[in-house]
């Protein structure tokens, strides 16, 4: 059953299942049934992470370094548990910049910078070429330990040619896989449902295959756990295998470990594909936080029993790394090896299926595409479709990567353990994560700091792992690991700056972590952003921000047809129809592109090309400044935007106490209205009484007495019709006062002379007043005084003021004297009186309604038959003046020292005379 | 619960797993029993499940919530 051609079926009908699954995973997907829109089914693809390493090289690890395997899954651990906040945000602005990549993301953070992503592809396929030669190894030591046992495998392998290499074929088969399934769009941002269905069912049979050589050696070979433990206790050798002892480094490095396993789960360009750009919902990440790290959990529940087992057996091949396959081998059994062997095939094989696309993608998009958009020569012959272009380097950049995955592994051979290669690896990614996570939470993070701190970490790699690596190869001469290079013992790789008792990988990590740091953080510190960068370090710090989905970004312009003839040179006509179909506006040619749709054509453009590509592209048809970089800024800005929020707040409630105020104020006004108008209809009601009753009383005498003497029935008559004049006065004068205050009174203004119009008014009074004894003294300054007014209006202010003043002169000699005046721009009329005058807190109140200032003796004055005012004669000439636009008060008499009224209205200018 | 409480759970349980997977705690249970193997591995796994199920608890709760 071990025979070569059983197995060479076995494993490549196990490949052509993938294939299987893979096409029915596409076509799910095209039918628009995804079987990969499950949480489950997104935890199981990240256990893409398990690689051949975890499947053989975790035995080994225990068996060599006690628990420190077990470091390799807590670091990711404490990432999933991070992914709610972490990995969140990483898929949030993935999504929303179409990211195809670390690479890409790493560029497009950092001011869409073509030559960032370049560096970024450069150190992944240096960093990670080794780690896909790992699993073709793999594979190839696994199929020779199947095929070969009881005998060594190595004796083996050195005779064999590549066309003999299984791995080789294996090499080739994936390859074709990952063209069919890992190509299948130009958009790399798209999922690529089949491969991740293929992916997750690996991660299925790995597990299976783990578990069921786990559970036959603990229970088959031994009586369950509790037997192997023992006859561990009991052999004095293995006494402290497990202990922290055994853990290369001692605590320090138990840290270190730790915090690589954590940054390169979040780097490794395979992990940032299932995890980011191949996640299809947020939400999915909740429920593989906990799954994800439970499936780890399942796949290292057996190692250490299976290590153990594996040093307590005296068996021939002692290479711990094998303890998987030679332990079931050793016991006779068929079947489980190759269980074992499928398991460890579909472990390797998901993660060069993963990592090459990963790869290809950055390759294509970061490395090729930036070099085909500056060489002339494609410029010149782009009329046609660049799409086949695009993804035919793709395809060759997967056939390429593979090769030199095989031929690494071919080349340095046997000199590494499987652990060894994949650490080192792990430390190239970890590189990536400063210029990431710190650029995913500092705005502040410049280009130029990225870029050197990216620089200055993997050369520190390259000194202190990877040349090292080399030496011990065999390439290099291994002297320089002892003395340091020309002597130098300061410079030895495996202990810089003199800096001893760390593990290599630990060693390696803070330095290299160190310098990445410190110059991503010293040079930010003393670089200035471009506009571009400001843009894009805003979009990724504040991807969580709410505010940002409903920005335009775009502000530069275009017209329809150019955007339309770009997307088709690159993308193909389908896409472009897709993405031009607006279901708003108008569809020629010639019309210039709203926002939105550059918007949609550059996201179409990042996902095939990449953000720093799709920049260029979409920059050479669209004129004027592309990003309106102050509205995102200004949106972006949480501290502008708090303060800003607060500032509104605080207008809001100035504003509010304002009104408050003012209601306040209206509500005292109303009360005071509403006690004004109780007031007025009693005053109303009681003045209209009185000379009601005496109409009433007189009329009732005359109806009574018949014989009444003519004498007193004429004098009761004339009485009857003096106070029905002073009743129908009354009421006029309510009616006007009505107006006035309704805003109702119709006035006729026309320019008058009021000196002729005070003489006019005198003559009418002076009678009357001599008739109550009252001298009147005209002193008019003036020959002319030009006012608009309304004449009869205004003559009647005149004789109510005339007439006020006869009513409160003084009783003996009363006098009142008028006076007109010029005063600056406008005319003072004041009639005055040598009344008792008027106390000044009275002043105002005398324009009040029916107000009647009380005078001393005033029975006196009746007696002098003065009629008595209504009340309403001031309040209506004030209302009548104020209309005019002019006004009327009370003061001091100067000449009579009584009570002076004062009316002032504004000088009427002559538009053919000059002003005096 | 609201969000910012559930979020500062997530934080708690990410400091307390950092917590038991790091040195001055691991060293406590870094000591072999009267004869055998540490117990090391056996107190790892037990503060792993401890965790995952504390992650588990906290996320399947919060997504009813929500």
């Amino acid at each position: 059953m071990r025979t070569d051609p059983v197995v060479l079926t076995v494993a490549f009908g196990y490949l052509a299942l993938l294939f299987v699954i893979a096409a029915w995973g596409d076509r799910r997907a095209e039918q628009g049934r995804s079987v990969i829109g499950s949480p489950t089914v997104y935890a199981l693809s990240i256990a893409v992470y398990c690689t051949a390493w975890t499947f053989y090289g975790s035995v080994g690890r225990a068996a060599e370094f006690g628990p420190s395997f077990l470091l390799i899954y807590l670091g990711p651990t404490l990432a999933m548990l991070m992914a709610p906040m972490l990995i969140r945000k990483m898929v949030r602005i993935a999504s929303t910049q179409r990211i195809t990549s670390i690479a890409d993301f790493i560029s497009a953070r950092y001011g869409k910078s073509s030559s960032l992503g370049a560096l970024v592809a450069l150190i992944a396929l240096i960093g990670i070429t080794p780690y896909i030669a790992l699993q073709l190894k793999a594979i190839t030591l696994s199929h020779a330990v199947l095929v070969n046992y009881p005998q060594a495998a190595e004796f083996r392998l050195a005779e064999e040619s590549f066309w003999t290499d299984k791995s080789f074929w294996v090499a080739l088969v994936l390859a074709v896989f990952i063209i069919l399934f890992g190509t299948r769009h130009l958009d790399a941002s798209e999922r690529h449902e089949g491969m991740v269905a293929a992916i997750a069912f690996e991660s299925l049979v790995k597990l299976v295959a783990f578990l069921t050589v786990g559970v036959f050696v603990t229970f088959v070979l031994f009586n369950g756990p509790g037997d192997l433990f023992r006859q561990v206790a009991d052999s004095p050798e293995l006494v402290g295998a497990l202990s922290l002892d055994a853990v290369p480094g001692g605590a320090i490095g138990w840290v270190g470990t730790l915090v690589l396993a954590f940054l390169a789960f979040l780097t490794l360009p395979r992990q940032f594909q299932v995890l980011v750009v191949e996640n299809v919902d947020e939400r999915h990440l909740r429920r593989a936080s906990w799954l994800f790290p439970l499936y780890l959990v399942a796949i290292n529940l057996f190692v250490i029993p299976i290590a153990m087992a594996g040093l307590l057996l005296p068996m021939g091949n002692g290479d711990p790394d094998s303890f998987v396959l030679t332990l079931p081998l050793s016991a006779g059994i068929e079947g489980i090896p190759l269980l074992v062997f499928i398991g460890g095939l579909s472990a390797a094989t998901g993660m060069v299926i993963v990592e090459t696309i990963a790869l290809s993608t950055m390759v294509s998009n970061q490395l090729m595409m930036p070099l085909l958009l500056r060489s002339k020569r494609l410029h010149l012959s782009s009329q046609g479709e660049l799409a086949g272009w695009l993804l035919g380097i793709r395809r060759v950049a997967i056939v390429l990567i593979l090769l030199l995955g095989y031929l690494y592994h071919a080349l340095i051979g046997d000199s590494y353990s499987l652990v060894t290669i994949g650490l080192v690896s792990f430390v190239g990614a970890a590189q990536f994560a400063p210029a990431m996570l710190i650029g995913m939470y500092w705005r502040g993070a410049t280009r130029a700091g990225a870029t050197l701190g990216l620089l200055a970490g993997f050369l520190t790699w390259c000194y202190t792992l990877l040349l090292p690596g080399f030496a011990q190869s065999g390439w290099l001469d291994a002297a320089f690991l002892e003395h340091g290079p020309l002597g130098l013992a300061w410079l030895r790789p495996y202990a810089l700056f003199g800096l001893e008792g760390f593990d290599i990988y630990s060693h390696a990590l803070l330095w290299s972590l160190l310098a990445n740091v410190g110059l991503l953080v010293g040079v930010s510190l003393f670089t200035r952003q471009t506009p571009v960068e400001q843009t894009q370090a805003a979009l990724f710090t504040e991807a969580m921000n709410p505010g940002l989905q409903h920005t335009s970004l775009w502000r530069g312009q275009t017209t329809r047809g150019e955007l339309k003839s770009l997307l088709n040179r690159y993308l193909g006509a389908g896409t472009t129809a897709r993405i031009l179909s607006a279901p708003q506006g108008s569809q020629d040619d010639e019309t210039p592109a709203p926002p939105a749709l550059i918007a949609r054509a550059e996201q179409a453009l990042s996902g095939a090309l990449g953000s720093a590509s799709a920049r260029v592209l979409i920059n050479s048809v669209v004129r004027g400044e592309a990003l309106d970089l102050e509205s995102i800024l200004s949106i972006l800005d949480t501290t502008s935007q708090t303060l800003e929020y607060n500032r509104r707040l605080e207008q809001k409630s100035n504003e509010l106490a304002r009104i408050g105020e003012e209601l306040r104020a209206a509500n005292e006004r109303l009360r005071e209205l509403d006690r004004l108008k109780d007031e007025f209809v009693a005053m109303v009601s009681h003045e209209l009484r009185t000379p009601l009753t005496s109409i009433r009383a007189f009329a009732e005498i005359l109806r009574d007495n018949r014989e009444l003497p003519e004498e007193k029935r004429v004098h009761f008559l004339e009485v009857v019709v003096l106070e029905s004049q002073r009743l129908s006065r009354l009421i006029e004068e309510i009616l006007d006062l009505a107006r006035l205050e309704s805003g109702r009174l119709t006035l006729n203004p026309q320019r008058l002379d009021l000196v002729a119009l005070v003489r006019h008014s005198v003559d009418a009074v002076h009678r009357l007043q001599e008739d109550r004894g009252v001298s009147l003294a005209v002193d008019l300054e003036l020959d002319e005084a030009p006012v608009i007014g309304d004449p009869d209006r205004l003559e009647q202010v005149i004789i109510n003021l005339l007439d006020n003043a006869g009513k409160f002169a003084a009783d003996d000699d009363p006098r009142v004297r008028l006076h007109l005046a010029r005063h600056k721009q406008s005319f003072r009329l004041s009639v005055e009186d040598n009344g008792p005058g008027i106390a000044p807190d009275e002043r105002e109140r005398v324009f009040e309604k029916f107000h009647q200032v009380k005078r001393h003796g005033a029975a006196s004055g009746k007696a002098r038959g003065r009629p008595r005012g209504s009340g309403l004669g001031l309040p209506i000439s004030r209302g009548i003046v104020a209309h005019l636009g002019g006004r009327l008060w009370v003061e001091d008499a100067p000449t009579l020292k009584g009570a002076s009224l004062v009316m002032e209205l504004p000088e009427a200018f002559d538009s053919h005379r000059p002003r005096i | 619960m609201n969000a910012s409480g559930s979020h500062a759970r997530l934080v708690a349980l990410i400091g307390l797993a950092a917590l038991l997977f790091s040195p001055p705690l691991v060293l406590v249970f870094d000591r072999p029993p009267a004869a055998g193997l540490s117990w090391l591995p056996f107190y790892l796994f037990v503060a792993w499940l401890l965790v995952i199920g504390l992650a588990a608890w906290l996320m399947e709760h919060r997504q009813e919530d929500s």
